[in-house]
């Protein structure tokens, strides 16, 4: 396959940034996306220019770092699968591939296609976690009785990888459904009960401080959730914090 | 957000019941049930409250969606080069504020035509009038039918309209009548005595704006724009049926109220309240074009 890329490029968070046109050739339709990246810095590199900076780990769809803006859509098209899970057969010969970093103001763009996705683990660390015992007398985790729909509920919402994917094609670059599944994991669960409403002020506080929009229910991140995390989610984080904001002590 | 949209949706239904008598009863008794209702409208204390409830949703709805849109629009600095929305969110779902704005505005139109010149005007409205066959003595000899004009009062009671003289001094229209008062030794003095109210005459203002004025009961000149009129309401309305496409499931979503068993409930009754209410306020002008 031959491919026009349209990437962008940007040195540095300072730089204005600007897109940048590529060919690349000789593309096997059986390559990852990534895989098809790699080709272009190899290429670049042998032309003595700087390769394209982008995120990627697990190439396997579990770490959610391959955060790159494909043809207008995050993780390119294709539903239920990342960046590193698409492969190059769902492009035609002679395209033309836009690659763009995802866009959010809480997301800043580091350089060229990587971003900066710290503020989700501040989001988490506002009150994503639950109190055990752990002094010696550690209760097993099956010795609590949970109703198998919101055990498979809770796994569901667990599932969630923060890839960013909701952030970045929603228009309003809002982060609830991450955030709703990181509250319904724990919310749903008997042992994240204990600290459920301090949990959704603390998480949606710092969501508004990292500079995150609201969310107007048009559904977008669940279309584009590589986990098919469910809007469902959002209802609940909704519910929490409308009860936490009105009987909580804070 | 959520609650005051579904407030005002609940205000659609009620406006739409009202006004639905504009083409519901034919004749002169939807005439008079109108008026009657919308006498009621302007002056019950308690819709009062509602109507004041309801300016306060709007204005705070308003203000509120375009501060978070604005909000929503800084929230992403730099914008992609190339950003394909189409093939997961609709289009409406994408411009509630933009459809909101004009729902706003049409909102400022439709209150110029009808609720500033029901409240406020310096042009006094027309008075509720009916027609009723009497009968007299014709020139040709013999007795004919013959229709006479009678003002129609809150009280119940028909005064005729060539005998009475309408004052609009506080902004409602009262009939007088010449009164001649006789003194202890018989000596008269003529004064003006006050017989009872009358219904301002909102449904001929209607129809003779969106009507062709083919019945000429109106006593009001003709919209010549009327067909105009016509063409902005329905088109407004069908900018509301898609803010109400997205909105009212929306607004149950916003409030955390989402199940499994009833939300197919609530997207279809969404669906069909966002397609039924719009289509039958804009049936209203429609049919007033046409019969009127
Ligand atoms: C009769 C008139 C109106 C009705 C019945 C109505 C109804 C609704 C409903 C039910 C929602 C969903 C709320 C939610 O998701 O929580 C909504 C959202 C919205 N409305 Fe209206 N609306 C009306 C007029 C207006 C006006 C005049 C504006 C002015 C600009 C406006 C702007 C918006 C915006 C921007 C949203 C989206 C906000 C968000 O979801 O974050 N609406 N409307
Ligand atoms: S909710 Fe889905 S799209 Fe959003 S961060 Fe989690 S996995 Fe990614
Ligand atoms: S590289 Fe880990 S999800 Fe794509």
């Amino acid at each position: 396959m031959k491919l026009t890329l349209k990437v962008w490029r940007q040195k540095n968070s300072d730089d204005k940034g600007k897109i940048e046109t590529y060919n690349v050739d000789n593309i096997s339709e059986h390559m990852s996306f990534l895989e098809m990246m790699d080709v272009l810095n190899e290429q670049l590199i042998a032309e003595g220019k700087e390769p394209v900076a982008f995120d990627h780990d697990c190439r396997e769809g579990i770490c959610g770092m391959c955060s790159m803006f494909i043809n207008g859509e995050p993780h390119g098209p294709g539903k239920g699968i990342t960046t590193c899970q698409l492969h190059m057969r769902s492009f035609n010969d002679g395209d033309t591939i836009y690659i763009e970093p995802f866009r959010s103001r809480g997301f800043p763009v580091i350089k060229d296609l990587i971003v900066d996705r710290s503020a989700f683990d501040r989001i988490q660390q506002a009150g994503g976690y639950i109190s055990i015992n752990t002094s010696g007398n550690t209760i097993d985790a099956n010795a609590t009785p949970i109703p198998k729909d919101d055990a498979d509920k809770a796994f569901d919402a667990a599932t969630c990888i923060g890839c960013g994917a909701c952030v970045a094609t929603c228009k309003n670059s809002s982060a609830m459904l991450f955030i709703s599944a990181k509250v319904s994991q724990l919310a749903l669960l008997p042992q994240g009960k204990v600290e459920a409403k301090e949990r959704v002020l603390a998480m949606v506080e710092q969501m508004d401080k990292e500079g995150f929009g609201n969310c107007s229910n048009t559904g977008a991140c669940e279309v584009e959730c590589p986990k098919g995390i469910s809007l469902e989610n959002i209802a609940r984080l909704n519910r929490e914090f409308l009860d936490a904001s009105i009987t909580s002590d804070k | 957000m959520a609650l005051t949209g579904l407030f005002l949706c609940l205000f659609l239904v009620g406006h739409l019941l009202g006004n639905l008598q504009l083409i519901a009863i034919p004749g002169v008794e939807g005439k008079r049930a109108f008026n009657e209702y919308a006498h009621f409208m302007t002056t019950n204390p308690l819709v009062k409250i509602l109507s004041y409830l309801t300016y306060i949703s709007v204005l705070f709805h308003a203000i509120d969606g375009v501060l978070i849109t604005i909000h929503n629009k800084k929230s992403r600095p730099v914008k992609y080069v190339y950003k394909n929305p189409h093939n997961n969110i609709p289009w409406y779902s994408r411009s509630m504020a933009v459809l909101g704005s004009l729902i706003l505005i049409f909102i400022v139109l439709h209150m110029s035509h009808f609720w500033w010149k029901m409240k406020h005007s310096s042009i006094p409205m027309p008075v509720h009038k009916e027609f009723i066959a009497k009968p007299q003595m014709s020139p040709y000899g013999g007795i004919q039918d013959t229709l006479v004009s009678y003002y129609y009062t809150t009280k119940g009671d028909y005064v005729p309209a060539d005998e009475v003289k309408v004052d609009y001094s506080n902004k409602k229209p009262e009939f007088y009548v010449n009164y001649q008062k006789y003194d202890e030794n018989y000596k008269a003095s003529g004064t003006e005595m006050k017989i009872g109210e009358g219904y301002k005459d909102l449904h001929s203002l209607v129809c003779a704006f969106f009507g062709q004025d083919k019945m000429k009961e109106a006593g009001i000149a003709a919209n010549s724009n009327a067909l105009v009129a016509v063409i902005i309401y329905v088109l407004s309305m069908m900018v509301l049926g898609f803010h109400l496409m997205h909105g009212f499931s929306s607004a149950f979503q916003s409030l955390g109220i989402n199940h499994r068993k009833y939300n197919k409930l609530i997207k279809v009754v969404g669906k069909a309240f966002a397609i039924i209410v719009p289509t039958l306020f804009a049936i209203i002008p429609i049919v007033i074009y046409l019969t009127r």
